[in-house]
């Protein structure tokens, strides 16, 4: 907008103010209820103030966990959360860079046919072709591994397609002055792709792990053991109780928490983020 | 330092187009060659394919006695300037020009002699620890300069490097380059299709048309003598006028004994002289002045002649059909609308075959 009319100026506060109370409202109900003890959150009048109980209950929480439904504390689930989080950001970072290097500068027979299947891939998340590749992980006696949370995760083409896109720009002279500078195909990648493609790494990184942090099904169906939960299947799990309250102080705590690292990695790593997506350094 | 041989080189593609039909010839030690021609004329694949990244299809290229068609870039020892200066744009300006020696394995302390030297050399010293971008189109220019420098190399190769820059530092870098590539005397092969950088570079201009070489030699020279009409119509700015040898202008030239194989006369700009003389032997074009370009120094007139006659289409044949262009010194000429007679000396006509492919006498 080129004009700043104070009317104008108001107008638009007030429905970003809106927004932004219509978002947040949600989560300072969840900080506030994590405040109070069990009684007062399943009583009816929820109070719209923070109250005293917030040590008690993240530390039960965190450490201890909930006494009837979830037996393993939020702790363990943020390190196992983390951990295939990672793993899965990091992980396909590497494959996509890989598979989009060999695609965009190496000349090999069916090099389009390799991008094409790379490219269908984006077709079948892990929900569509979730039986055979439950049975393959499954057989590979991967179910309840770290191995088996990432890898069927990181096999899509979306990284492949923004490492290709972005390859694809950078100029075809930048290579042929590494091959008169004697360098070869691993020290172009090394030395000259990897450097400039740092920002479109911090983009797919922070997508990628928000992605791998937030997989709720595929978690769900592999781990069997507790100690192997993600912390978004322990929200779910302390909330499904059949016959007793179910904890909403600690549920919203484990909300809290499992809010904070995605928030994290976004706000460390927007800069780059955001230079990666439009891309202006070449 | 060496010579570079190419043996009719030929480069088809796969697809079966002919970007380069069969080119010989021979850059001695230290020379300065210079490829010219339209864009679409296989300079660029011809240079790039001595540097080794275009796979050479037929003939030899012969650097310093080694034919080096099945050598990889690296180890022709060469460096490339690229149009677009192609400067790795996360590494300094230092590395930029350390990165293919390291590459090459050298002590990091020659290295540093090295790029300190080509840093002198260039004016760059002040500039060692800025990234790419924070230099001017110039300042990246003497870095890719530099960057070809440092490494010694038999044959400096040039890919248009001076056409992203604007008109007054093109003409600066270009006084720059030749006075640095005399210092060296690096045998170098340089392309363009601005037909005035060439002119002034070359040792050896090489003119080429369709993937073929139109003409070969000393750039005054082919000013003087072009070989073809493509050449006398491409090399000189205005273009040479190019007219079909027709009733009027043939009686005119019928004491010429090379009239009678002639199809088409050429004559410079520069080489009309207004006056209502006749010069014996010469040819004199009455013209109505459509058009007239004051520089200062000297006057363009575009006029049309008279009698209707049909051009020939030379490409680039930048003269639209029976017009033509007369030069003359200074600032004062003749009025819009004005007829004049622009008259040309005997030794001043270059007379072609109807095809323009060849040229009549000397």
């Amino acid at each position: 907008m080129v004009e700043h009319r104070p009317l104008t100026d108001f107008i638009a506060y007030a429905i970003l103010t809106l927004g932004i109370f219509i978002v947040a409202f949600p989560v300072y109900l969840a900080l506030v209820a994590s405040t109070h003890d069990a009684a007062t959150v399943v009583g009816g009048h929820m109070p719209a103030t923070p109250g005293s109980r917030a040590l008690e209950n993240y530390y039960r929480a965190i450490f201890v966990g909930g006494t009837r439904t979830s037996r393993e504390p939020v702790a363990n689930m943020l390190i196992n959360s983390f951990v295939s989080a990672i793993g899965i950001a990091v992980g396909k970072i590497f494959i996509s860079i890989l598979s989009a290097y060999a695609v965009v500068y190496f000349r090999f027979p069916f090099r389009k046919t390799a991008f094409w299947i790379i490219f269908i891939t984006l077709m079948l998340p892990v929900e569509v072709r979730i039986y055979p590749t439950y049975k393959v992980v499954a057989d590979l006696r991967l179910l309840d591994t770290y191995a088996g949370l990432i890898l069927p995760l990181i096999a899509s083409a979306t990284g492949t397609l923004l490492f290709r896109q972005f390859f694809m720009t950078v100029p075809d002279e930048l290579l042929e002055a590494s091959r008169i500078d004697g360098a070869g195909p691993f020290r172009f990648f090394w030395d000259t792709l990897l450097p400039l493609s740092v920002t479109t790494m911090a983009a797919l990184f922070v997508i990628q792990f928000i992605y791998g942090w937030n997989q709720y099904l595929w978690p769900l169906l592999i781990t069997t053991q507790d100690s192997m939960q993600t912390i978004v299947i322990g929200i779910k799990k302390m909330l499904v109780t059949t016959d007793e309250l179910a904890e909403w102080q600690l549920a919203m705590a484990t909300a809290v928490l499992a809010m904070l690292p995605p928030v994290a990695v976004v706000i460390f790593m927007q800069r780059l983020f955001v230079r990666g997506l439009v891309q202006t350094e070449k | 330092m060496a010579n570079v041989t190419l043996r009719n080189v030929r480069k088809t593609y796969l697809g079966g187009f002919e970007a380069i039909k069969g080119i010989d010839f021979e850059v001695g030690d230290g020379q300065f060659c210079v490829l010219v021609g339209p864009s679409g004329c296989g300079k660029s694949t011809l240079l790039r394919m001595v540097a080794g990244l275009e796979t050479i299809t037929g003939g030899e290229i012969d650097i310093g006695g080694r034919v080096v068609n099945q050598i990889e870039p690296a180890d022709r020892d060469i460096a490339m300037v690229f149009q677009n200066y192609a400067l790795y744009p996360h590494m300094s300006v230092y590395n930029n020009m350390a990165y293919g020696l390291r590459n090459r394995g050298m002590a990091e302390g020659e290295i540093k002699t090295r790029v300190g030297e080509a840093a002198r050399i260039l004016e760059l010293g002040a500039m060692l620890e800025r990234k790419p971008r924070q230099l001017s189109g110039g300042q990246r220019q003497r870095v890719a300069m530099g960057r070809a420098i440092v490494r010694q190399p038999k044959v400096f190769l040039f890919d248009e490097p001076l056409s992203n820059l604007d008109a007054k530092l093109r003409i600066a870098m270009r006084v720059e380059i030749r006075k640095l590539q005399r210092r060296l005397s690096t045998t170098s092969i340089y392309v363009t299709h601005d037909q005035l950088e060439a002119m002034t570079l070359a040792d050896i201009l090489v003119v080429m048309n369709g993937g073929q070489v139109e003409q070969i030699g000393n750039p005054l020279e082919i000013y003087q003598k072009p070989a073809t009409t493509f050449v006398a119509s491409f090399i000189g700015a205005p273009p040479m006028n190019l007219m079909p040898l027709r009733s009027e202008l043939k009686s005119q030239l019928a004491g010429d004994a090379r009239a009678g194989e002639a199809g088409i006369i050429g004559i410079r700009p520069e080489d009309f002289v207004i006056s209502n003389q006749t010069v014996s032997g010469g040819v004199a074009l009455g013209l109505t002045v459509e058009a007239i370009e004051r520089v200062g120094a000297e006057t363009f007139i575009y006029g049309t002649r008279q009698q209707e006659m049909q051009g020939v289409a030379a490409t680039p044949g930048e003269l639209p059909p029976g017009e033509i262009i007369v030069r003359i010194p200074g600032a004062v000429g003749p009025s819009i609308g004005e007829r004049i007679r622009a008259v040309a000396a005997p030794d001043k006509l270059h007379l072609f075959t109807a095809d323009g492919r060849k040229r009549v006498g000397g």
